[in-house]
């Protein structure tokens, strides 16, 4: 574990370089020792892949107080701190029109479609952290045999909600944003909802889950969405 | 009271001093970049430090006010005008109902400040009015002003003369030296790297925003690779991608990234950072956190004594 000044407001807590479960759960539960504990002076924290950054304010705590204190929780932080888990079930209409690369990603992996849909949809997902745009969750837990290296040219622009693969990461985009994942379906739901009161729907360390839907249910689901009358599978 | 815009400007937003909590849902804190003169806006009208008021990157609004009210202009060296007559900035200035105010292109600096006393009245917004326009959320139905925009003004103390003994400059330097923290990927970088970092000038570039100050200048290189498993990205935090070309992340500013950032801009020069225009010159010295964090609290002892209550 090393703590790295990051300014005058912020210090990296970073437990390794790698992405792995281990790394990140230290990290999580990191965060959920802090937050238990009411830390003097820490004001909020980003967890990542492998790092824990933590913005504090130096007017109430000194550099070496708050590094000292992190130290300490960092040695307790381990997968038996955390809460449960919640699994999340996201519906996903793998169909071509919205899955822009879903027959290109089949071709290369030599898998027809519908196995392509079944090993992606089976698998279960998780959220290492949010980040980048609002809500974006970087999940792992792909099948070996549908990893793909990510596109050579990334599009300049892939609508929200488009659900990707890439390398060893499942992507599922929360604005319409550029990207070079290899787009499969698309969730009718709403990763970031600027409008809703609770704007976000993932957390970093949720489980989340696909689960296929044909077009006609998508179509269906997204107006329950727009209407608010949707309630995500959240357990 | 209400403010009608009338010209709103490239972009001029309403911000308060931001919405903390919620960067691990990769939302960021938004608020203004030059902090100092957002707060001091406020104080001049007799406002809390949180209150919202305007922040407006280059040209600033037109707008009239339909009742009494006091607001005062800080910031970038904008000429203000009053029904068309010069009004001053760094004071307190009392309109009356029907008054017409126009903030113009600033001779130097980039962002004005603009509040009201009482504060802009727009939505909380997960506990803030600040207006985060990538994410279309807070502010004004989440974007930038426009003209016919029409913003309510919220229940003001009574108004009081108030002025700046010595208004701080803002911008206008040729080159603006802002402390550095190396760090968090310092040891991703070449000594040569870091000496060019330190040792060079660099150029604001026009591609800067909110989000980030782009600046161009001596490629500064990595020991070994550009990319990083992603990380989590401070204010102020100076991201280097495999050009070699700086980019210093700001209040909108992306949660997490992964490329390596070489040092972090000090929380209390952000703000002068900020009002650096397009083709002038940034430079960088390093301190220790040490002294950072004592430059921090004389930041903020400055800041508490340049307000002046004008009893003549």
């Amino acid at each position: 574990m090393r703590l790295l000044p990051a300014g005058d407001l912020a210090v990296s807590v970073e437990f390794g370089e790698e992405i792995s479960v281990e790394v990140n759960t230290r990290v999580r539960a990191l965060e959920f020792l802090i937050r238990e504990k009411g830390l003097t002076g820490v004001l909020e924290m980003v967890p990542t892949f492998r790092s824990l950054l933590v913005y504090y304010d130096p007017r109430a705590v000194g550099y070496e107080a708050v590094c000292e204190a992190i130290a300490e929780l960092a040695r307790q932080a381990s997968t038996a701190v955390l809460p449960p888990a919640r699994t999340v079930e996201l519906p996903c209409c793998y169909d071509t029109e919205l899955g822009l690369d879903l027959e290109a990603a089949a071709t290369r992996l030599r898998l027809p479609v519908d196995e392509l849909v079944r090993l992606h949809s089976g698998a279960e997902y998780l959220v290492y952290f949010i980040g980048f745009t609002p809500g974006l969750p970087y999940m792992t837990g792909m099948p070996e045999r549908i990893q793909l290296p990510r596109l050579e040219t990334p599009r300049t622009n892939v609508p929200a909600q488009s659900v990707g693969i890439g390398g060893i990461q499942c992507c599922i985009y929360s604005v319409d944003s550029p990207g070079g994942y290899w787009i499969l379906g698309k969730t009718p739901l709403r990763l970031y909802d600027p409008e809703a009161p609770d704007p976000i729907l993932l957390r970093p360390g949720d489980r989340v889950r696909f689960r296929p839907i044909a077009r006609d249910e998508y179509e269906r689901v997204a107006a329950r969405v727009a209407a608010r009358t949707w309630r995500p599978v959240i357990t | 009271m209400t403010v009608r815009i009338l010209d709103a400007g490239p972009l001029t937003t309403v911000q308060d001093l931001g919405r903390p909590g919620h960067l691990r849902y990769g939302i960021p804190p938004s608020g203004p970049v030059d902090r100092a003169s957002f707060v001091l806006a406020n104080r001049l009208v007799g406002n809390a430090d949180t209150a919202a008021g305007l922040e407006c990157t280059y040209m600033g609004p037109r707008f009239r006010v339909d009742g009494a009210c006091a607001i005062a202009v800080t910031g970038a060296a904008a000429p203000v005008t009053l029904n068309g007559e010069p009004a001053p900035r760094w004071t307190t200035i009392v309109l009356r109902a029907g008054d017409e105010v126009r903030v113009g292109a600033p001779r130097t600096g980039v962002l004005s400040y603009l509040a009201f006393a009482g504060g802009l009245d727009v939505p909380l917004v997960l506990g803030s009015r600040s207006t985060y326009v990538r994410g279309r959320l807070g502010g004004l139905q989440g974007r930038a002003l426009r003209p016919g925009d029409v913003l309510g003004v919220l229940e003001g103390p009574p108004p009081a003369a108030r002025g700046l003994a010595t208004p701080p400059p803002v911008g206008g330097a040729a080159e603006t030296l802002v402390r550095v923290v190396l760090g968090p990927q310092a040891d991703r970088f070449s000594a040569e790297g870091i000496r060019t970092l330190l040792g060079s000038a660099y150029e604001m570039t026009r591609e800067s925003d909110r989000m980030g100050a782009r600046l161009r200048g001596p490629r500064v290189e990595h020991a070994r690779g550009h990319d990083i498993i992603s990380d989590g990205i401070a204010l102020g935090s100076i991201q280097v991608p495999g050009d070699g070309q700086p980019i210093v992340l700001l209040v909108d500013r992306q949660s997490t990234g992964g490329y390596t950032k070489v040092a972090t801009v000090c929380s209390f020069d952000i703000g002068r950072l900020g009002q650096v225009k397009p083709g002038q010159k940034v430079a960088f010295t390093a301190v220790s956190v040490a002294e950072a964090h004592r430059l921090l609290r004389e930041s903020d002892a400055s800041l508490e004594g340049l307000l002046r209550e004008e009893t003549a």
